[in-house]
């Protein structure tokens, strides 16, 4: 379990834009008791604005007609919700048995050198946040990596600088 | 040694479409499987012996057969995509390179069990295996395989994907029902089971991926066939996944019952880099490691893993070479599972903080024989004092680790061993 207890608040109200309002509606009807739309509307919510905000949750749980403290409760618990903006390129690196016994640790610290952040923080200029996460289903293919949800696999420093080196 | 029964459609151009899907064969079985009753069906299932693919290994025609009859609530199936077990990476190939067998897997059993709602629970990291998977079950509806006339027949069926956030306990079948609730991922006590009360205090069957994903092949060739591949009671064929020090890491369908360290020497091109091998773990992170002489006899099934004692699991083989350091390896797990803890059960939350304290304290350098021995007991006083084995799945494998390279922790913590190491070279 890792700390995640802090919601920071915009100051501007939130509400779906008209795709992800439809894409709630067509859900709800999926499921016979209407909590069961919290995940997927945090995830329609990040979808949206790449976070969750304290706006965002008091939203969700007003369009459920539950209580705030249970989206919390699962906007906390859930790791792959983000409280907080992360940088324009996310970058996840799997940290588990597979990837770890093929160097993974080469990639972490390049990634450190290059950016100059530590995993769990975003760079000064916005553009990079960094992770270090659990085993991500592609072991066999490892070390593996993840930006903004698309896998890299087979990953080394080489094949990472060329990768960085696409991204504007 | 590689044979095509699940994977028969993977290599197709566009395999994962209706079109090529159904040239190939996908929805076939659905004439023979509405003109039977739900309990041949089953009968059937059972008959060849098909054993749960998420890890334990429970026949899944027997578990069927758990629910019970007439009690007026509607009957969940839920299908276990999670795919969190370190190690394990099979299930995502049937998402994405043939969800159809997928699809007809999950008509087939919930025909079998009575139930017209399915929900497939998939990982959030699964990003673009979601939208594979979503595009296939669209198309499904689209060309009447789902939704109110399942192939024209008086059957209805509703199938929704549920995604996970980045929860490996959200596995854990309980954990799983809790977090499509809409919920926190924290397993429920058993009993009750969740055949009797399960999704929203409902009848519900939490089957693997992989476990539906083989039921096309069975209702179409019949249990006899599938016994064909596999042994008496482990039969069938299995997605296995090996990773590690091997040259040749991937994914490879393979019957059950073949001698471990020929898989890895003949499918996945032996150790890494001509090193020696250092030990295996045979189904996923969390099953007790073997050292190279337990895996010269351990084959690939469940009762040879069980002589072994360790598991077959989930069939995610790790080979580790010589250059493993099985105390910082062991780090490395605990980390894991202490970080997926749900949190609910003392001596899993604190338990495993504990040991990963120690194990690091001891990587450090600035451990003593004691600490080894407390992590031993720890190990004794969290399994299965908790309400789902998660806690275990990291105590049985560090156990193994602590016994079998019992010299290699001590030389971390013993002041007298690493100078006469030294002295040595
Ligand atoms: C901590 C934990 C994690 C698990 N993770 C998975 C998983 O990712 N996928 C899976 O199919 N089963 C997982 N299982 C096993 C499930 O609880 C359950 O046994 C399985 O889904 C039943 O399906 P089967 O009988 O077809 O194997 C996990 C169990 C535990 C205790
Ligand atoms: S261990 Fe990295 S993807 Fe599984």
């Amino acid at each position: 379990m890792s700390d995640r207890s802090q919601l920071i608040s915009t100051g501007e109200p939130f509400k779906f834009d008209q795709e992800r309002d439809t894409e709630f509606e067509r859900l709800i009807k999926r499921y016979p008791e209407r909590e069961s739309m919290i995940l997927p509307a945090l995830w329609l919510t990040q979808e949206q604005e790449g976070w969750i905000s304290a706006e965002a949750i008091a939203y969700i749980a007003d369009r459920i007609g539950t209580f705030a403290s249970k989206v919390f409760e699962c906007a906390t618990f859930y790791t792959m919700y983000h409280l907080h903006p992360m940088g324009k390129y996310h970058i996840c690196v799997c940290r588990t048995l597979s990837c770890w016994l093929r160097d993974k640790q080469a990639i972490v610290d390049f990634l450190k050198d290059e950016i100059g952040i530590e995993p769990g923080q975003k760079s000064e200029d916005g553009r990079f946040s960094l992770e270090e996460v659990e085993c991500l289903g592609h072991c066999g293919t490892a070390p593996v990596v993840q930006i903004n949800g698309e896998f890299h696999e087979e990953m080394d420093v080489e094949k990472l600088k060329a990768l960085l080196a696409e991204l504007n | 040694m590689e044979v095509k029964i699940l994977s028969a459609k993977f290599d197709l151009e566009d395999g994962h479409k209706l079109e090529i899907a159904k040239q190939h064969g996908a929805y076939g079985t659905l004439d023979k499987l509405f003109a039977m009753k739900p309990e041949e069906v089953i009968e059937e299932v059972k008959a060849s012996g098909l054993r749960g693919r998420g890890g334990a290994g429970f026949p899944a025609g027997v578990k069927w057969g758990f629910l019970p009859k007439g009690t007026g609530k509607p009957v969940y199936l839920a299908v276990n995509s999670d795919e969190s077990e370190p190690a394990t990476f099979k299930d995502r190939y049937i998402l994405v390179k043939d969800p159809h067998m997928m699809i007809e897997g999950i008509i087939i059993c919930s025909y079998a069990i009575g139930s017209h709602d399915t929900y497939i629970y998939i990982r959030g990291e699964y990003t673009s295996q979601v939208k594979a998977l979503q595009a296939a079950i669209d198309e499904a509806y689209e060309a009447g395989y789902l939704g109110d006339k399942v192939a024209g027949h008086d059957f209805k069926l509703e199938v929704t994907v549920h995604r996970g956030a980045g929860a490996y306990v959200c596995g854990e079948e309980t954990g799983l029902l809790e977090s499509i609730e809409g919920k926190k991922g924290q397993p429920r006590a058993k009993p009750p089971f969740p055949a009797v009360s399960g999704l929203y205090g409902c009848p519900t069957i939490i089957n693997n991926v992989q476990s539906i994903a083989s039921l096309p092949f069975i209702l179409e060739k019949g249990a006899e066939a599938y016994k064909a591949y596999g042994t008496e009671k482990s039969s069938g064929t299995h997605l296995f996944g090996i990773s590690g020090h091997v040259e040749k890491p991937g994914m490879y369908e393979l019957p059950l019952g073949l001698p471990l360290l020929e898989v890895v020497e003949k499918v996945a091109g032996g150790v890494w880099k001509g090193r020696t091998l250092k030990g295996v773990i045979p189904g996923g992170s969390s099953t007790p490691v073997l050292t190279p002489d337990e895996a010269k006899t351990v084959t690939l099934d469940y009762e040879s893993m069980a002589e072994h004692k360790t598991m077959f699991g989930s069939g995610g083989i790790v080979v580790l070479d010589e250059t493993v350091d099985m105390v910082k390896l062991v780090e490395n797990l605990i980390y894991f599972y202490h970080h997926e803890s749900c949190g609910q059960c003392t001596p899993c939350r604190e338990g495993l903080g504990w040991m990963l304290k120690i194990i690091k304290k001891v990587v450090r350098g600035e451990g003593e024989m004691s600490d080894i021995n407390l992590l031993l007991e720890l190990c004794d006083n969290i399994e299965m004092k908790t309400v789902c084995v998660l806690s275990a799945a990291c105590t049985m494998p560090v156990r193994s680790y602590l016994v079998k390279f019992r010299d290699e922790f001590d030389a971390y913590v013993s002041e007298d061993i690493s100078t006469a190491a030294a002295n040595q070279e």
